[in-house]
């Protein structure tokens, strides 16, 4: 990713909001649910795109900080809702129904979790950092399946969508404003990440590690950070998502969600900045066209992935701008 | 002159298989010390011992004084010790601005200073590393070790095979660092360039020191015993 690259993410970014502002113009709200629901996979993408792509870290377990976004908001806007407090050990906490106080939280605790999953994970590489990660986010799974509080394997709804300032957030081109805003913030942030001494480092580090330890960089903690913020964006997505469902699920922890994610990324391109919000854009266009024809429609996914991983490890952004860099 | 760089009876391993049965080696502040030895005698595991890359199993590692046995690689990194490896050079999917970025600390050597070094490397800065030929990849690998502002800067095999006249042109390099003053520890095959650049000589043969003396005192019998030359 460099700034001469910057046009190709730009065009897939305003094409987003194009598909859905025309789609709002005529007529036709579930068009932009599907929009905000490409701005959130997408969101969560750049997220893991940043350990994966940039940093090498092969996460099976991003649907952790995904679910953890998720259920910080659920929970914040059901206590909310019935006006009893989160916890009152060691202070008392109400729940909101703000999104601007809830993202923060949910910030914190998917990078937290981070944080911890990242420390632990990171001593390993290859197949046993895929396993590790994937081990934790199923922990994570676990424990919200059997933690009837917050509604089990039921999940737990939120009648109302929470609010943010000065937006309607019923109309779902407002709202998928709120997302695409969110998407394109965090997107710049990442380009201006990855092109800093930092990302460079990360990148060097994916590409030859013994060679940036001899420039006096330490890998660990690199990656660590990377992790961390990595989480955090997948924790806003699950936040975000939350909401736009007015729903969360034990299914938003398990390893299907991380795969998904995983998925978004590779079709899209493996460390190219709006990779993953082209792949989710294919994900749910072809679960929109196909879905209702056969049930069976992520078979055809699965062939897409494996022609594209086999003959275009750039994904489709690479495949767009064959020998470029976007 | 004070010892910037000492071993004393420095033993290795890798995992069961020792390499280094005791090498010692003094290298004093603006010296260039040519390490040298046939293939597989242990020069470049006494360079990745230095760096803290493999650790020691036994003997004395010093750098600027101070006991760095223990350090992890990154630190004894920035304590001053530059690297640039042997093998594959640069970081290939990085421009050439990012390689000199990427590696860069504060101190006498800046880019201006590098691209007056290596005026060629200033003609590719938006190019990425996997683009360059060889002889230019060893440039930003060299150009990459100097940024980091060392105390003592390590070639490993820095000229091996690139073509004769961008060897000379690394070999000009290697003399204009001497002439700044610059510590210096180099392994290379060509006697012919050591013996032009080098102060001092130490050589290895089975993972021990088994010569060590001013170059000018290397003769031909003793570098045709140690080195087959």
């Amino acid at each position: 990713m460099r700034f001469t690259g910057a046009l190709p993410n730009a065009a897939i970014f305003v094409a987003l909001v194009a598909v859905a502002v025309v789609a709002d113009r005529s007529g036709n709200p579930y068009i932009v649910t599907l929009a905000t629901k490409v701005a959130i996979f997408g969101l969560a993408g750049v997220g893991l795109n940043l350990a994966l792509g940039y940093g090498g870290l092969v996460s099976f377990g991003h649907a952790a900080f995904f679910g953890l976004g998720g259920y910080v908001t659920a929970i914040l806007a059901s206590h909310a809702a019935s006006a009893t407090p989160v916890a009152t050990v060691p202070f008392t906490m109400m729940g909101t129904n703000e999104m601007l106080a809830i993202w923060p939280v949910a910030l914190l605790v998917s990078g937290l979790a981070a944080l911890v999953i990242g420390a632990l994970s990171l001593r390993t590489t290859g197949v046993y950092f895929i396993m590790v990660t994937l081990a934790f986010a199923q922990m994570l799974y676990y424990f919200a399946v059997s933690w009837p509080a917050y509604g089990g394997e039921d999940g737990l709804s939120f009648y109302v969508r929470n609010s943010f300032p000065g937006a309607n957030i019923f109309a779902p081109l407002q709202f998928f404003a709120i997302c695409a805003a969110a998407l394109g913030v965090t997107m710049i942030l990442v380009a201006l990440l990855t092109q800093s001494r930092f990302g460079l480092a990360l990148r060097a580090a994916k590409q030859n590690e013994a060679r940036v330890i001899a420039s006096g960089v330490r890998p660990f903690a690199l990656r660590l950070t990377a992790f961390v913020l990595s989480g955090m964006v997948a924790g806003l997505a699950g936040a975000l998502f939350a909401d736009l469902n007015r729903f969360v699920s034990p299914a938003m922890l398990s390893w299907h969600m991380s795969g998904e994610i995983m998925v978004f990324v590779i079709l899209g391109g493996v460390g190219r900045l709006a990779g993953p919000i082209a792949g989710a854009a294919v994900f749910i266009a072809l679960e929109y066209l196909l879905g209702p024809v056969s049930d069976h429609w992520q078979a055809l996914l699965g062939l897409l992935l494996i022609l594209i991983v086999l003959f275009a490890p750039g994904g489709l952004m690479g495949l767009a701008l064959r020998g470029r860099h976007g | 002159m004070s010892a910037l760089l000492e071993l004393e009876q420095v033993t290795a391993a890798y995992g069961p298989v020792q390499a280094l049965f005791g090498i010692d080696l003094s290298l004093a502040e603006g010296e260039v010390l040519a390490l040298m030895g046939r293939n597989g005698m242990g020069k470049t595991t006494t360079v990745r011992t230095i760096m803290r890359m493999l650790p020691l199993n036994g003997g004395a590692l010093r750098f600027g004084g101070r006991d760095i046995a223990r350090l992890p690689p990154h630190r004894a990194a920035r304590l001053g010790l530059g690297l640039v490896p042997e093998g594959r050079r640069c970081f290939q999917p990085l421009t050439v601005a990012e390689n000199l970025a990427v590696a860069a600390r504060p101190g006498d050597w800046t880019e201006a200073r590098i691209l007056d070094l290596f005026p060629r490397l200033g003609e590719r800065m938006g190019q990425t590393a996997r683009t360059l030929s060889g002889g230019e990849q060893q440039m930003l690998a060299i150009a990459r070790a100097l940024l980091t502002n060392p105390r003592l800067l390590i070639l490993d095999e820095a000229t091996e095979g690139l073509a004769p006249v961008v060897r000379a042109e690394i070999w000009a390099a290697i003399r204009a660092l001497k002439g700044q003053g610059i510590s210096i520890l180099v392994i290379d095959k060509s006697l012919k360039e050591l013996r032009a650049v080098a102060d001092r000589a130490e050589i290895v043969e089975r993972g021990r020191t088994v010569w060590s003396d001013r170059m000018a005192r290397l003769d031909d019998d003793t570098a045709h015993r140690y080195l087959g030359v």
